[in-house]
């Protein structure tokens, strides 16, 4: 008799990531995809040869736990430039792994067993599991389409409870889309300002907001002192295999994120780090290059989708549109499973984000135009043929 | 360069509707411009960018060449006359070492020199030919011809 390997009793509450299927069908050379979620764009050219300096003059040492003090100054700098946000370099940024691991960090530094976390769903894939990771327990606020998949005051209050510790906002948002406006995060804030509870604001698609300038939970009064704001060059610099993130935050804070980090993982890759100096110092050219063409691609899918009847909320943020299906009958999954058997089209069910996203499937837009219309001309087949 | 523009250089198969969705402008707004930019010569025409070397079509040559400009008319007046054989894909002025870049199609290399020996070396003004072909196309008009090297690169790596 075999005997169990012995694990974290919490890991056996999460369940396997539903997206993984989906992306290995998609990597198919048979399979249009729209299913990945990361740039298509190759990181700029003028960022890599930074690291590639940085690599052949051999800065390859460790950098101080909180990151190279010339890179938490550009952060410093763009913070206050795009965001109307001041944070001192020394004591108030903290160089990550990637977003990842800033919302890992926070969560397992601020958290005690049995405090609750609200998340808002659907949501990113991996909030879920680290807050159980932590001992932490979910609290979904389900977010509707009719409400353009924002947050509300009301959807919130109904879930604030004495045990709440922490709130995850992550706009603009994957898997929906949506952004949340001044006016929208001021009324959030008006419920939170007199409240022990953090908030955790992942804002790596920051600069992709396609009809207004982000803006930051922080920025809201009585919020700058509790909220963490996390970012990364993910998407907004297309450097997702760089694995360099930040979080932003007061003083008492970044000093217990950083306690825990220089042990768990000592310092973010010191070449990473040297491409991110280039990155925010001379990439706003890029920047805005990248977006216009995510935001061109968003209005050609989000047309040809209103016009194959199937509904969208708009989305206005990141590279995803989350689509309706419920007028086909079918369960998200057996949507997607469907449309890759029949038309070799991958998208990504709505439930791998959370229950609430059953009903639809998110498409993203981070492919070709001649990709994505070769895509939505097969979708466009199969909704017809269901009729 | 005009998002339009720039667009339908990469794709010129988009219809006005979808063009007009992309630009967040209407349909109309973008015939008129399409027509204004063929009225004025901006678009100077729509083609398709064929992969030759998987059927075969042929062999193709830069040529270049080393004239004596003429006077008042200058580069034109050569230009003008080499550019008239059907022969003749397309003509550059350049600066360094030679004056004219001719790419020159045929059937076969024998085709080719024989154009350059009867019809190119002779003209007037021509002091010097080289002729060099073309091995291998690669990347032609900002696209990568081999079909493997398409395929997304974010798949292939995640791939184990």
């Amino acid at each position: 008799m075999t005997k169990k390997l012995r694990v974290n009793k919490y890991l056996d509450t999460i369940p396997d990531a539903i997206i993984t299927k989906y992306l290995e069908i998609g990597a198919n050379p048979d399979v249009i995809s729209l299913g990945i979620g990361e740039p298509d764009f190759s990181t700029p050219y003028h960022i890599r040869e930074a690291a590639i300096e940085a690599l052949s003059l051999g800065k390859t040492f460790y950098t101080p736990a909180k990151g190279l003090l010339g890179l938490r100054k550009e952060i410093a700098n763009t913070m206050k430039r795009k965001n109307r946000l001041d944070y001192d370099p020394s004591t108030q940024i903290l160089v990550t792994i990637g977003a990842s691991e800033a919302i890992e960090v926070a969560l397992i530094t601020l958290l005690n067993v049995g405090d609750e976390v609200i998340v808002v769903s659907p949501s990113y894939l991996s909030y879920e599991p680290i807050v159980k990771m932590c001992g932490g327990v979910v609290v979904n606020v389900e977010t509707k389409e009719e409400d353009g998949f924002k947050l509300t005051k009301n959807a919130l209050l109904e879930k604030l409870s004495d045990k709440t510790r922490l709130i995850l906002l992550n706009y603009p948002n994957n898997p929906t889309g949506a952004i949340m406006n001044k006016e929208e995060l001021v009324e959030i804030a008006s419920i939170l300002k007199d409240r022990d509870i953090h908030v955790l604001s992942d804002e790596i698609y920051s600069e992709l907001s396609y009809t207004k300038k982000h803006f930051s939970i922080a920025e809201c009064e009585g919020m700058y002192e509790k909220t963490l704001v996390i970012n990364g060059f993910s998407k907004t610099y297309a450097m997702t295999g760089w694995r360099l993130g930040y979080v932003c935050a007061p003083k008492e804070i970044i000093d217990v994120l950083a306690k825990y980090h220089q042990y768990a993982i000592l310092c973010a890759p010191t070449i990473s780090q040297f491409a991110g100096i280039e990155a925010l110092k001379n990439g706003d050219d890029a920047i805005v290059h990248m977006r216009d063409e995510y935001d061109m691609r968003r209005r050609f899918v989000v047309d040809r989708l209103n016009t194959m009847g199937l509904p969208t909320s708009n989305p206005l943020g990141a590279f995803y549109v989350f689509i309706n299906i419920k007028s086909s009958g079918m369960s998200s999954t057996v949507f997607c499973d469907t449309l890759l058997e029949k038309k070799k089209v991958a998208l990504i069910p709505g439930n791998a984000f959370g229950k609430s996203g059953e009903g639809f499937v998110r498409l993203s837009y981070s492919y070709s135009i001649q990709h994505i219309k070769e895509a939505l001309n097969l979708l466009e087949e199969f909704i017809l043929e269901l009729k | 360069m005009d998002k339009l523009l720039k667009i339908l250089k990469d794709n010129a198969r988009l219809s006005t509707k979808e063009l007009s969705a992309m630009l967040n402008r209407t349909e109309v707004e973008i015939i008129n411009q399409i027509s204004e930019l063929e009225n004025n010569g901006i678009i100077k025409g729509y083609k398709t960018l064929i992969n030759e070397q998987k059927i075969n079509a042929g062999v193709t040559a830069l040529i270049e060449l080393k004239v004596t400009p003429k006077k008042e008319f200058g580069f034109q007046d050569i230009a003008d006359r080499v550019m008239q054989f059907s022969e003749v894909e397309s003509v550059y002025l350049m600066a360094g070492d030679y004056d004219l870049a001719v790419f020159v199609k045929g059937e076969t290399i024998q085709d080719v020199a024989m154009f350059v020996s009867k019809r190119l070396a002779p003209l007037d003004s021509v002091i010097s030919t080289a002729t060099h072909f073309v091995l291998q196309k690669y990347k032609q008009d900002g696209v990568v011809l081999d079909d493997s090297k398409n395929n997304d690169i974010r798949s292939q790596m995640v791939k184990e």
